[in-house]
């Protein structure tokens, strides 16, 4: 029997998606510039998607914009909104648990001479509204703070932050990246007071390629990639139109029921931790419950090299990952684990559980059960 | 502008009566490393010399780079091809040829002519000192060394006349397939592809074994050692990789035997299995990318521990090497950026926090003997169930 408890890393296309796509590249294949009836239908899939993202986040249609995925929402917010704002000031702020999305632009504005502040987070993997406070100063322009940390799935206080933001003379723009929270969170960047906001297609169970990012309208930013202005030339490039298709068609499905889907979320999530919990010598962790991600859990396992045990589920059709798939072509110890002060020799020894509406009650059973199997036969192998 | 290349081969030439043999090998060899390359190219042996002439257009930095692939050749020379229409003709394409290469460049040069067809009006030194007057003429930076020059202008009169300047150099040793099939153990160091390239240039066809332990080491090392295989085999030919899943017997020996003679014991039975292969399958010897003292089990005591098991020669040609010079030649043969990727093997997963470096031989032999229970039914079972897979 199979598991795919990987779903942080990536989602299955689901079929209406993938169906609807054939469709568009086969039949409605028009460039959306051009003036004759195929672009005008290649253009109704954008614009209908451009209104469903609207809704969903309840904010304005020109307040979308289609981009080839997470990494370029968070590049172009980061870099597009410090290039826009240098002149009012040249100081960022960020936290120490962020994606390489958004950390890595962030490095190369440094070397720019931007100046750079990254926020710890406590154990739990909640960054500290204290350091923020002490951190703005008028020369912020931007605040990029991550909603859902992929590793861990500890949830950061937007609203606290925005009042926070809110309440300086001159606002710097507040970027969240919502790459692992679109979905299974509601999110209103209008009334929370976020300017802009990453979503990747293929974490939604869409493809890959494919993300947005809300901008606010009265946001200031500047292009990154240069072409022919589509997108009112924040986003040169003829649109990828059944990409574009394929996103909206998986919001919809994620957005049909979704407070009984974050539900039965946090019910997997539950019975997985219980189960693991009553494991020999595992940790949970991020925050408990539903002060955590419904969807993300990670564990520690005493004296068990992740990639072993990974690879040892591997062989039952159990998926799961040992850090974040992004950045685990080097095996890096990661930066998260190390913020939330884990154990040195439990970064090693972690893997990441991720849930999707998708996954079944059996899946979690059966990953318990091959847990309980397997960590005591690994175990007896170690350096001796 | 070149249309041919004249091949030049080393050690081939002093091969006597067997002479033959290594040349159709090493044209056999030729012939399969320039089909995928794009042209048609014809391959002909003439007076101790093997020509490569392309009919048409080909790519030339392809076709050079596959010929620097094939073991044996010493020097690939790009050739210039034209009609003999008499020495004034010759003149004028070999003024052109120094125009086109050199243009006005200050160098000594010399000419070399070999007369092979006898028919020509002029002998060989009358074409030397005759042409090396006119390009003295033409080309006022040239002049004349015939010591030391740096320039070595062939001329050959055949039924075409050949023209030539440059040797590219080729990977020398000799023609594949002149010394048999030797088993390489393979894993995805650094080493062992190049320990099987070195073999290989010795014109041996290479198979290779390589030791798979999930879910200690991941599908990704076992790509790895794929693509390894991959990349040597652009100069070895066809391996045969023998995949044996070893977790088994790994984790039998760790429960039996001492700790410390864990990576001893298991490498006597790699060394067994390889040896059985090899047996099986008409390899002759084995290969392995040993090198003293690099790690604990390469030590001369350990090296003769593990030694101890064989019955076959074992070739290490590594045995010697210093690391940077092995590292040399895996940049050379494009191994090393592989083979840095960070993927488990079995050994270091399994490896004792401190091994025995001066292991003797009847203790381990001794060790050993704990496994004899269900040992032999282990290893006929990896055998049985291990996967073949053909890389080219």
């Amino acid at each position: 029997m199979e598991a795919y408890l990987d779903n942080s890393a990536t989602t299955r296309c689901l079929e209406q998606v993938t169906d609807l796509m054939v469709r568009v590249m086969r039949e409605d294949y028009g460039n959306p510039s051009s003036l004759h009836t195929k672009g005008v239908e290649a253009e109704r899939h954008i614009r209908a998607a451009r209104e469903f993202f609207a809704g969903s986040l309840k904010v304005n249609e020109k307040e979308i914009y289609f981009t080839s995925g997470g990494t370029e929402s968070n590049n172009l917010a980061v870099l597009g909104t410090a290039l826009a704002n240098q002149r009012a000031g040249k100081h960022l702020i960020t936290t120490a648990i962020e994606h390489p999305s958004v950390q890595n632009p962030l490095k190369h504005l440094e070397s720019q001479g931007f100046r750079v502040t990254c926020l710890p987070v406590d154990r739990a993997g909640v960054v500290s509204l204290e350091a923020l406070r002490e951190a703005l100063c008028d020369e912020t322009i931007l605040v990029s703070v991550m909603h859902v940390n992929n590793e861990i799935g500890s949830v950061q206080p937007l609203e606290e932050i925005a009042g926070l933001l809110k309440a300086r003379e001159r606002k710097p723009l507040f970027h969240v990246d919502a790459i692992q929270s679109y979905g299974k969170y509601r999110i209103y960047p209008k009334k929370t007071g976020i300017d802009l906001l990453s979503i990747s297609g293929h974490k939604i169970h869409g493809p890959k390629g494919t993300g947005v990012l809300y901008v606010n309208e009265k946001a200031k930013i500047r292009p990154v990639i240069f072409g022919g202005e589509q997108q009112k030339g924040l986003r040169s490039g003829t649109e990828n139109v059944p990409g574009i298709a394929g996103i909206a068609e998986a919001a919809k499905a994620c957005y049909e029921g979704l407070d009984e889907k974050i539900d039965r979320m946090y019910q997997l999530k539950e019975r997985f931790v219980s189960g693991v919990r009553a494991l020999d010598g595992t940790t949970v962790n991020g925050p408990e419950g539903r002060a955590g991600a419904p969807h993300i859990v990670s564990v520690s396992f005493e004296g068990v090299r992740s990639e072993v045990l990974l690879h040892a589920l591997e062989e039952q059709g159990i998926y799961a990952s040992a850090g974040s798939a992004c950045s685990s072509n080097k095996p890096a110890v990661s930066r998260t684990l190390q913020s939330i002060q884990l154990k040195k020799e439990l970064l090693g020894s972690t893997l990441r559980f991720s849930f999707s509406f998708e996954t079944g009650e059996e899946e979690i059973d059966h990953c318990l059960r091959e847990l309980e199997r397997l960590l005591p036969m690994l175990r007896r192998y170690v350096r001796r | 502008m070149f249309q041919a290349f004249l091949i030049k081969y080393g050690e081939i030439g002093v091969k006597g009566k067997n002479r033959y043999v290594f040349e159709d090998a090493l044209v056999a060899r030729m012939k399969q490393v320039l089909s995928d390359v794009e042209g048609t190219f014809r391959i002909t042996k003439e007076q101790g010399r093997i020509y490569v002439e392309a009919d048409g257009s080909f790519d030339y930095e392809e076709a050079v780079a596959a010929l620097q692939r094939v073991f044996g050749i010493v020097g690939i020379c790009p050739v210039v091809l034209v009609e003999d229409r008499g020495f004034e003709a010759l003149s004028g394409d070999v003024t052109d040829y120094m125009r086109r290469l050199y243009g006005e460049e200050k160098k000594t040069f010399k000419i070399h002519t070999r007369r092979a067809n006898k028919n020509f009006p002029m002998t060989s030194m009358e074409v030397n000192a005759e042409l090396g007057g006119r390009l003295l003429e033409a080309f006022p930076n040239l002049s004349v060394d015939v010591h030391d020059p740096e320039l070595m202008l062939h001329i050959e009169l055949r039924s075409q006349i050949c023209i030539y300047s440059e040797v590219i150099p080729g990977p020398g040793g000799m023609p594949l397939g002149t010394n048999g099939r030797s088993m390489l153990l393979l894993s995805g160091g650094i080493d062992s592809p190049v320990a099987g390239y070195m073999v290989a240039r010795r014109g041996v066809y290479i198979d290779a074994v390589y030791f798979h332990a999930p879910p200690y080491t991941s599908e990704r090392a076992k790509q790895k050692v794929v693509d390894l295989a991959a990349k040597v085999a652009r100069y070895t030919g066809r391996i045969r990789l023998h995949v044996i899943n070893f977790t088994d017997i790994q984790m039998y020996i760790y429960d039996q035997c001492p700790h410390d003679e864990l990576t001893i014991i298991m490498r006597r039975y790699m060394m067994r299995i390889a040896q059985q292969i090899a047996e099986e399958t008409g390899c002759l010897a084995l290969v392995t990318g040993e090198s003293i003292g690099q790690v604990a089990s390469q030590t001369v005591p350990s090296l003769a521990a593990t030694n101890d098991v064989c019955t076959l020669p074992v070739f290490r040609p590594l045995i010697a090497f210093d690391k940077e010079d092995i590292v040399a030649v895996a940049k050379k043969i494009d191994t090393y950026e592989i083979s840095i990727l960070p993927y488990e093997d079995c050994c270091t997963t399994f490896v004792a926090k401190h091994p025995v470096t001066k292991p003797q031989v009847e203790r381990i032999r001794r060790s050993e003997q704990a496994l004899s229970e269900k040992i032999e039914e282990m290893v006929k079972e990896a055998l049985g169930g291990r996967e073949v897979i053909d890389i080219t």
